[in-house]
């Protein structure tokens, strides 16, 4: 045992591991020590909890059996996913960690007794409703993300108004439960919190769920900041509280990137419209080129920047598309990489999923950056890419992605979209621009047809 | 000042670091802040702890242990991701042909 001052005393420089954890990433040569200063800090949180003055260590062999077990799932999952599948692992981890949080305030709650303070009761409470929220549509997100359940916006007739009943149901049963302080109106409560956060993401498109992913992230953040008001650990509450703040602010940079209200996206703006900006359905003559043309193109550029989205990652192209960068710059081509903020499927993807196939992280520019070069640049290639480039986001008032900021390619010389079909993105709204003289399309499998051009470069 | 309003000033001033320090981070690593912040929060797993050991009936066991397995998969999960990602954003000297064969680990 040790005395009470200390444990807080390990606690305070516990809270300062994490600070510094996040604080190691404002650059990426810091990042991974920060990382691991964070890590250090959880793994002697975690043996000192065993010797905090409150434990009886009744229990301690269950515990320590629970944490192998802990051990022996999360590490394999974390080792072996790929990292196009990132999305789904962090809504998983996010998901039961919330599911902890309302585990753990549920133990509290049964152990209050009559004489809890009001406040005691309110956290607990609190905690209760947001993880299992949390747990829920996080678990939903991952089903969505995973592919398990469709993709598209579920909708049904009344839903909103059912997931309002719910809410208010939930916010009744809370009232309940502080004034009886009953197990029932608990279970009931939990339960229909458990289903707000099923109903809550289920008219979530796939292209917003990045901004739930992180919405749902910060909610767990503070439900464990919650708990520990409950169980009067400080560094729980600093903790959560850093995971709220983070969840919040990557959140409304989500939201701002889509051009969209947090609202719109939650209550399924997306789906309200899909056909806003249907133009015709006749067929229009589109220039389709040779991978040889293409190769030609970009050999005569003097600087390229390439566009990745998620049907980049899709095809696994990474590889192919930092060696065809790779092959330009070696013939004195300049290359950049415009990286839109939501390209991907969760903040900040694309640059992880580069910087897997080694592609430094100095050539992915931000869209802020990248947009003023596009009239200096002589040919964009879009891969895999449509709505972040898709020009109705400035020009047609009412279509759904009105007001998004966008990768600004029409104001290069050349572009060249790398495409499967003439299918439109997951917004699914006409993109005018590969109807423009300028642009040349690519039909084909991304992977397939960088390799045409990689191999037809080369015998330039 | 009551411990409540201490907790309560503890949780008002983490507010402002957290929007200070994480409002510093790079554009480019937000997927490992997110994946970070999430073991971070795993740190119920402390929570856990506690409660488990507490315990006085099988209900309360039962909860608590399950708890602790779930924020054990955040926790150690979620650092273990984080540092696999951040180790592809060292800043290398591009070495090109080690590089090349790596390949792709796509399996």
């Amino acid at each position: 045992m040790i005395s009470k001052n200390l444990y807080d005393l390990i606690g305070l420089a516990v809270a300062v591991c994490f600070i510094l954890a996040l604080k190691g990433l404002s650059s990426p040569k810091s990042a991974r020590r920060g990382n691991l200063i964070g890590a250090f800090g959880a793994l002697v949180a975690t043996g000192f909890v065993f010797r905090s003055p409150e434990m009886t260590l009744h229990h301690k062999w269950w515990i320590m059996g629970a944490i192998v077990f802990g051990v022996v799932v999360g590490v394999p999952a974390a080792r072996r996913i790929q990292m196009t599948q990132m999305p789904q692992l962090v809504a998983l981890f996010n998901g039961v960690g919330g599911g902890a949080a309302a585990l753990v305030a549920i133990v509290e709650y049964l152990k209050l007794g009559s004489s809890a303070s009001t406040p005691d009761v309110v956290a607990t409470v609190f905690t209760v409703i947001v993880g299992c929220v949390s747990f829920s549509g996080s678990i939903v997100t991952f089903l969505k993300l995973q592919e398990i359940m469709t993709t598209r916006p579920v909708v049904f007739p009344g839903g909103r108004f059912v997931i309002a009943a719910t809410l208010l149901g939930t916010l009744g049963c809370a009232e309940w439960v502080i004034h009886s302080m009953g197990n029932v109106s608990l279970t009931v409560m939990a339960v229909l919190a458990l289903l707000f956060g099923v109903l809550f993401v289920l008219p979530v498109g796939g292209a917003d769920v990045p901004i739930v992913i992180s919405l749902l992230n910060a909610f767990t953040g503070l439900t464990v900041a919650a708990s520990g008001y409950v169980l009067q650990a400080t560094l729980l509450i600093v903790a959560g509280t850093l995971v709220g703040a983070s969840g919040t602010i990557l959140t409304r940079l989500m939201a701002a990137a889509m051009g969209r209200s947090l609202f719109g996206t939650l209550f399924g703006a997306f789906t309200a419209k899909p056909q806003a900006a249907a133009v015709g359905g006749e067929v229009r003559p589109v220039k389709s080129g040779s991978p040889d043309d293409v190769a030609i193109l970009l050999n005569y550029a003097q600087r390229v920047v390439i566009v990745p989205g998620f049907g980049l990652a899709v095809a696994q192209a990474q590889h192919t598309v930092r060696e065809l960068a790779d092959l330009l710059t070696s013939k004195g081509v300049d290359v950049a990489y415009g990286i839109h903020p939501v390209a991907g499927r969760m903040p900040g993807h694309m640059n992880v999923l580069l910087a897997e196939a080694n592609v430094p992280y100095e050539q992915l520019v931000e869209m802020d950056e990248v947009n003023p070069t596009f009239p200096q640049t002589d040919v964009v290639l879009v891969v895999g890419a449509n709505d972040v480039v898709n020009p109705a986001a400035k020009t047609t008032p009412g279509c759904p992605i009105y007001g998004m900021p966008i990768l600004d390619v029409a104001e290069a010389g050349n572009v060249i979209f790398l495409k499967r079909s003439m299918r439109p993105g997951f917004a699914g709204i006409e993109n005018e621009l590969l109807y423009d003289p300028k642009t040349t399309l690519l039909f084909g499998d991304a992977k397939n047809s960088l390799t045409k051009v990689v191999s037809a470069l080369k015998a330039l | 000042m009551s411990n409540g309003l201490a907790l309560l000033s503890i949780f008002v001033l983490s507010v402002f670091i957290g929007f200070e320090v994480v409002s510093k981070v790079s554009t480019t690593l937000h997927t490992p802040l997110m994946s970070g912040a999430n073991a971070i929060h795993g740190i119920i797993l402390v929570g856990a702890i506690t409660v488990t050991d507490h315990a006085d009936t099988n209900l309360e066991l039962g909860l608590g242990i399950a708890a602790v397995v779930l924020a054990t998969i955040n926790m150690v999960g979620g650092f273990v991701v984080t540092d696999r990602m951040l180790e592809m954003f060292k800043g290398k000297p591009r070495v090109k042909k080690d590089v090349e064969a790596v390949g792709g680990e796509a399996k």
